[in-house]
């Protein structure tokens, strides 16, 4: 239905208008109402925002708040990981984990893309994340301690992720909906690719399994933690709802993913730590013990293992990049001064490079070489070797 | 060279370690890249050249065993590749140039082999790829400031002297060595007067053991870095991952 794709003229905050400004200048009162109308008309039928539509500050804040906080995550999300790149066991391993450290580069990518649909660039993003003014998920304050660790975070942080993430393919806001679609994909590869090397783990030997029942002690309560606070404590939840920006609750969506992965530990032959872990007829969910909230408070509140660690590898990454991404705009600046006057310095003027978009280098490739076909591509070429 | 054979089996050694070592050192830039454009850059070429290194591998699994035996349980000595590739990352110029340097030259070698090297003729394609995307870098730095430019020049300093190495004939390899230079030193050439960079005169065949890894002898750094990359799977003799 035509509808759907092409939200109502009266919801358009205009042509030429400042995508960042949340209602056209000068909006009385009345139209002010009108559009505010419109836009919870469309919410409530299920259509998408998209970024020229008019839309309340408060929505627009709460989407920027959201998605910044998501491409932080997947970019600090990198470091735990790459932790263990150079000292993947086997080549095969080696292939699957550089892959899926570089789709979080590239799920940053198209966060940080849809964050710009509202008006806010990387740069800004950035900053605010490299000065303590926005958060990543507090999940990656952890260590990886061993290579197990690898496989706990694919099966148990990125299906948490996943069970958080796949409602928001459904999300209001259509760019933060689309990348959250191709987000997932990915993802899921993740968690099948966690899930298979614990496998591994937990068939080979002793030590090995030893090393992934500890990897799993030490990640579950984490991962379960990542759902948020409890729905009686939720500060953002209930508006975030209604706005169809959430669909479930973090206690909804803490249980689902509680019930995926009891049956999936025993079919790994691994002890989730909770002694609590018992089903429930009555409800038809597993119950499970108690969260500790204490140690989640803390560790949001920078107290962490990694806290420090990851925020400081992650500024002085950018510090030493700056006289890079220096010199791209530099030389981008050179060459439309050397492209434009009638009498170009000679011999300056060979050096032709295409041109960078503002203050930023260059992708490397085209998007159909987008690299999560080669995580599956190793991921199928080590099935076929182990059988 | 015996006749019974196959030259690409010989060639596969050296060759294949230079595509592991250097997607290894371009693994250790995850997380540090700076922008996050280049994060995924430099593990597409990471990850192109460990998909050579593989494949080469895969060529001698009858005389040396599996890919992971290969690059796992082989001491520093009996690693081929060419001592251009174990440089240590520096800063982000140094990457650049170094692999300026090793695509220019991989590029046309892996161009010549085709016939005889099975998966010559997609990596060539890559490869020509990572030529493009240093050449690119090496103009936006040389040119861009004052102080990129400086840094680059270093790094070209720092490791002519790893160059030369490259053209001496390896065995097995079946390549005309004479052209590759001939075609390298235009290249590079090229590419360093276009971004305003000097291209040294120090010599590119040192007296010393610069241009060994071919033998065997490497950097202090690549032991190192082995012993990182070999850590965990001699640790565990015999197991599966």
């Amino acid at each position: 239905m035509s509808s759907v794709t092409t939200p109502p003229l009266s919801r358009r905050a205009g042509e030429g208008k400042d995508p960042a400004g949340s209602a056209p200048g000068g909006a009385s009162p009345e139209e002010e109402a009108a559009l505010q109308a419109a836009f919870d008309a469309a919410v409530a039928a299920e259509e998408r925002i998209e970024p020229r539509d008019w839309m309340p500050d408060a929505y627009r804040a709460t989407l920027v708040r959201q998605i910044a906080q998501h491409a932080h995550s997947e970019i600090i999300g990198m470091q735990p990981e790459a932790n263990w790149i150079t000292r993947a066991p086997s080549l095969r391993r080696k292939a699957i984990l550089m892959a899926k450290v570089q789709d979080e580069a590239g799920h940053g990518l198209y966060l940080y893309g849809a964050a710009e649909t509202l008006g806010t660039g990387r740069e800004q993003l950035l900053d605010k994340l490299h000065t303590g003014r926005q958060k990543y998920s507090s999940i990656f304050n952890y260590p990886t301690l061993t290579w197990a660790d690898v496989g706990a975070i694919g099966w148990l942080v990125d299906g948490a992720a996943i069970t958080n993430q796949v409602p928001l393919c459904r999300c209001s806001y259509g760019p933060y909906a689309r990348a959250m679609v191709r987000v997932c994909k990915e993802e899921s590869f993740h968690q099948r690719q966690g899930y298979e090397l614990l496998l591994a783990l937990s068939r080979g030997t002793e030590a090995q399994h030893a090393m992934a029942q500890d990897a799993v002690d030490r990640w579950w309560w984490p991962s379960l933690m990542m759902f948020g606070p409890p729905d009686e404590e939720s500060a953002h939840s209930a508006r975030s709802m209604e706005w169809k920006i959430k669909r479930h609750s973090n206690d909804e969506l803490r249980q689902r993913f509680v019930d995926i992965c009891v049956p999936q530990a025993e079919a790994l032959d691994l002890t989730l730590p909770d002694p609590d872990l018992r089903w429930n007829e009555q409800r038809e969910h597993w119950d499970f013990g108690t969260i500790d909230w204490q140690e989640f408070r803390d560790v949001l509140a920078g107290n962490g293992p990694c806290n420090e660690q990851r925020l400081h590898q992650r500024r002085a990454a950018h510090e030493d990049g700056a006289w890079v991404r220096e010199a791209a705009a530099a030389h981008a600046a050179k060459q439309a001064a050397r492209a434009t006057p009638p009498d170009p310095a000679p011999g300056a003027a060979d050096t032709k490079t295409p041109p960078l978009p503002a203050e930023q280098a260059p992708q490397s490739r085209p998007p159909e070489h987008a690299p999560q076909p080669r995580a599956d591509e190793s991921a199928q070429r080590g099935v076929e070797h182990s059988s | 060279m015996s006749a019974t054979t196959p030259p690409a089996t010989l060639a596969a050694l050296p060759l294949g370690d230079d595509a592991l070592i250097l997607s290894h050192r371009l693994g250790e830039w995850a997380g540090h890249a700076p922008v996050l454009e280049e994060e995924v850059a430099l593990a597409n070429i990471a990850l192109d050249l460990l998909g050579q290194a593989r494949a080469l591998y895969a060529e001698l699994a009858d005389v040396l065993g599996s890919e992971d035996e290969i690059a796992y349980l082989r001491e520093e000595r009996a690693f081929l590749n060419c001592q251009l590739v174990e440089q240590p990352n520096g800063d982000f110029a140094h990457t650049v140039v170094r692999q300026l340097f090793f695509s220019t030259y991989q590029q046309p070698l892996y161009a010549q082999l085709t016939p005889s090297l099975p998966l010559a003729a997609k990596a060539v394609r890559e490869v020509a790829y990572h030529r493009d995307h240093a050449e690119q870098w090496t103009l936006r730095l040389g040119d861009g400031t004052e102080e990129s430019h400086a840094r680059t020049q270093r790094a070209v300093d720092a490791l002519w002297r790893y160059t030369g190495e490259l053209f001496r004939p390896v065995e097995g390899v079946d390549a005309r060595w004479e052209e590759l230079e001939e075609e390298w030193d235009t290249g590079i050439r090229a590419v360093l007067g276009q971004a305003g960079l000097t291209v040294p005169d120090s010599p590119r065949h040192g007296a010393w053991s610069a241009g060994a890894g071919r033998q065997g002898v490497h950097t202090e750094p690549f032991g190192r870095m082995l012993a990182e990359m070999q850590h965990l799977h001699r640790s565990h003799p015999g197991a599966t991952w």
